[in-house]
């Protein structure tokens, strides 16, 4: 268990990023509220919440596409506000979007090195890139030998795996998943979980967003559970077992109101078929001769 | 087709063998398609077999392909132009016009032009961007207004529904020979615009694939979203395709007007889709974010041997749109076709 004393002695270290009392307005909608978090290096902070609760408002003022309107963020202590995903890339945050941000008809290495292509004058250092691009993807464990290939044709788990590496190679500090496992099959999810303790084995914050608890007490350290737009849990893992945090993320006292309402609905009882009985109304019977004059006069009339 | 098995972890991935690599090129399936229309001619019409009918040929593509690579390009980059035909016009009139009413050497009005011609295209670019609209809706804005400003300015300032002759005026021979010259290679007479033609094609071309601001095309056409979240300047890349589009329509008016000294107020309606055929023709997909300058180029060049293909076969040129039509449907069938084989393995 060397990565869990790894990570105990980084706890004492300062987060890389920050957030206090942090909350976004869209006009009278309040989407986040007095949210604190704090990432560090070298550990996996889960943000888990149902639907509508704020996780995509949470990953946008981090990514930098939206800026916060109230309290404050930090980056190593420092107070910042981003203006666009650049300057949060600039300052070591990238996010690994549901979409993944690849262009799918473009070629592997023309995505991994998008908007930081490698020049050799004023023309792409192509050998290079590919060469890069293939240890990169090599060091996360996935072989893919024809960098040529558009990224359309790869699976999810691939396409994921690029995401992820593209934002290790750019000298990310903190990356955020939104959802990676979201849209995959069980083995697939595996695989890309397992890039996350990759990720935070190579000394990376890691945020990662999901609404399933089991993947995230997988591989998570802190746990932090958004409800319409507010935090309600804020917990270390030796704080939590996984009932717990199984429970809290589907409501918690919500729950127990919930198993009261259906004590009463007996599960396992089997029901007999429905029988209908049917009105004792006759269907109209129509006499041919009758149903021939109306055809004739609805002729006549056009 | 060999199938080599490259990891054991996942053995669906295999190696494409030489041939699927190569048809797997946007270009291709014009290529084949070039070839098959110059055989078709060389055995039908004597007249395309002379070499000196080469540069006439070469010609007729140019003044499609010099137009044709610009809006490939802004195709790959997600985005139509239909005021493109019209452009040509508005460009060729604004120098004359700014030429013959004030009197000024033709060089002021040949960079008003230009001026000109650049500051639709950023219109257009910028219009989509504010308003957020298809830019098929807002190019087919453009394309009305250029046109009704075409016709308009030209009664005003000409009189007519043409542009003045251009030809007594300072600085028309230099310009003329800039934009209008011609010289021979052996039997065969080149004009001035097939050599502008083949080197934007080559300038165009390395930039797409050679280049960074090539890799941003590509992407803003594939998926803007995604290539927005790795920080590509989205919007300017889009305005800059659109200015690419000025600048070709630029060159090519100034031609037009050098060649003939005058310009008619009418002209190029109809030649935007011309353009965005001889792209489509050249591989480009119509969603954008896949194409080749190249395909295009080659696209503007089956035009070019078709136009005069027919008239050299003693066909009645009449059919030359219904062929074109015909042509167009049959090459995005090939290319659709060759594109899975190739992605297939």
């Amino acid at each position: 268990m060397s990565a869990l004393e790894e990570t105990q002695a980084r706890v004492g270290d300062n987060p890389v990023l920050e957030l206090e009392d942090c909350g976004k307005s869209y006009g009278n909608v309040h989407a986040l509220r007095g949210v604190n978090i704090s990432v560090r290096q070298g550990e996996v902070t889960c943000v888990l919440g149902d639907n509508g609760a704020g996780k995509s408002t949470l990953i946008k003022i981090i990514a930098g596409l939206h800026d916060y309107t109230e309290g404050s963020m930090k980056i190593d202590g420092v107070v910042r506000s981003f203006t666009s995903p650049r300057v949060a890339q600039q300052l070591g945050i990238a996010t690994v979007y549901q979409d993944l941000a690849l262009a799918p008809l473009m070629a592997v290495w023309r995505n991994f090195f998008l908007g930081n292509e490698i020049r050799k004058g004023i023309f792409l250092d192509v050998d290079q890139m590919k060469r890069i691009a293939g240890e990169e993807l090599t060091k996360m464990g996935i072989v893919i030998p024809d960098l040529d290939r558009p990224v359309g044709s790869l699976s999810g788990g691939q396409r994921q795996v690029i995401a992820i590496s593209r934002a290790v190679y750019f000298g990310a500090r903190v990356i955020i998943l939104d959802e990676p496992t979201a849209a995959l099959g069980v083995k697939q999810s595996g695989v890309v979980l397992k890039y996350i303790v990759k990720a935070r084995d190579a000394g990376l914050g890691v945020i990662f967003i999901t609404h399933n608890p089991h993947h995230a007490y997988l591989v998570g350290n802190h746990f932090v559970i958004l409800k319409l737009g507010r935090v309600v849990l804020d917990a270390h893992r030796d704080e939590l077992t996984l009932a717990q945090l199984t429970g809290e993320m589907a409501g918690g006292q919500e729950l127990d109101e919930l198993s009261h309402e259906l004590e009463g609905a007996q599960p396992g009882k089997v029901v007999a078929p429905h029988e209908v009985d049917h009105g004792a109304l006759a269907a109209p019977v129509i006499d041919p001769e009758e149903l021939a004059e109306i055809a004739e006069e609805t002729k006549e009339g056009q | 087709m060999t199938t080599v098995t490259t990891t054991p972890a996942d053995d669906r991935v295999v190696t494409r063998s030489a041939l699927s690599l190569i048809l797997a090129r946007p270009e291709v399936g014009a290529l084949i398609g070039a070839f098959a229309i110059a055989a078709l001619f060389f055995a039908v019409a004597p007249a395309f077999r002379s070499v000196g009918n080469i540069g006439t040929i070469l010609y007729g593509s140019s003044t499609i392909g010099i137009m044709a690579v610009a809006v490939a390009l802004l195709m790959i980059g997600g985005e139509f132009d239909l005021s493109a035909g019209v452009a040509v016009t508005t460009s060729g009139l604004m120098a004359a016009h700014t030429s013959w009413y004030f009197g000024l050497n033709v060089w002021v009005g040949v960079l008003a032009a230009l001026l000109l011609s650049l500051s639709i295209g950023a219109f257009n670019g910028y219009l989509l961007h504010v308003t957020g609209l298809p830019s098929f809706l807002v190019t087919l804005g453009t394309f009305f207004v250029l046109q009704g400003v075409n016709l308009a300015m030209t009664r005003i300032i000409a009189g007519g529904v043409s542009s003045n002759s251009l030809s007594e005026i300072d600085g028309f021979d230099s310009a003329r020979a800039v934009f209008a010259s011609s010289f021979d290679i052996g039997p065969v007479t080149i004009k001035i615009p097939v050599v502008y033609w083949i080197l934007l094609t080559i300038v165009v071309s390395l930039l797409l694939l050679r280049t960074r601001y090539g890799n941003w095309i590509f992407a803003v056409g594939g998926d803007s979203a995604a290539a927005r979240a790795v920080g590509v300047p989205v919007v300017v890349t889009k305005i800059a395709l659109f200015m690419g589009v000025g600048f070709a329509a630029w060159l090519l008016g100034m031609h037009l007007l050098f060649e003939y000294n005058t310009v008619q107020s009418g002209q190029g309606v109809g030649n935007e889709f011309i353009y965005i055929i001889a792209a489509v023709i050249g591989g480009c997909l119509l969603t954008g974010g896949y194409g080749s300058v190249v395909g295009a180029s080659v696209g503007a060049l089956i035009f070019g041997m078709t136009q005069l293909g027919i008239t050299y076969a003693g066909w009645n040129p009449d059919w030359f749109k219904t062929f074109l039509g015909v042509m167009l449907i049959a090459s995005v069938l090939v290319n659709m076709y060759v594109k899975r084989k190739a992605e297939g393995k």
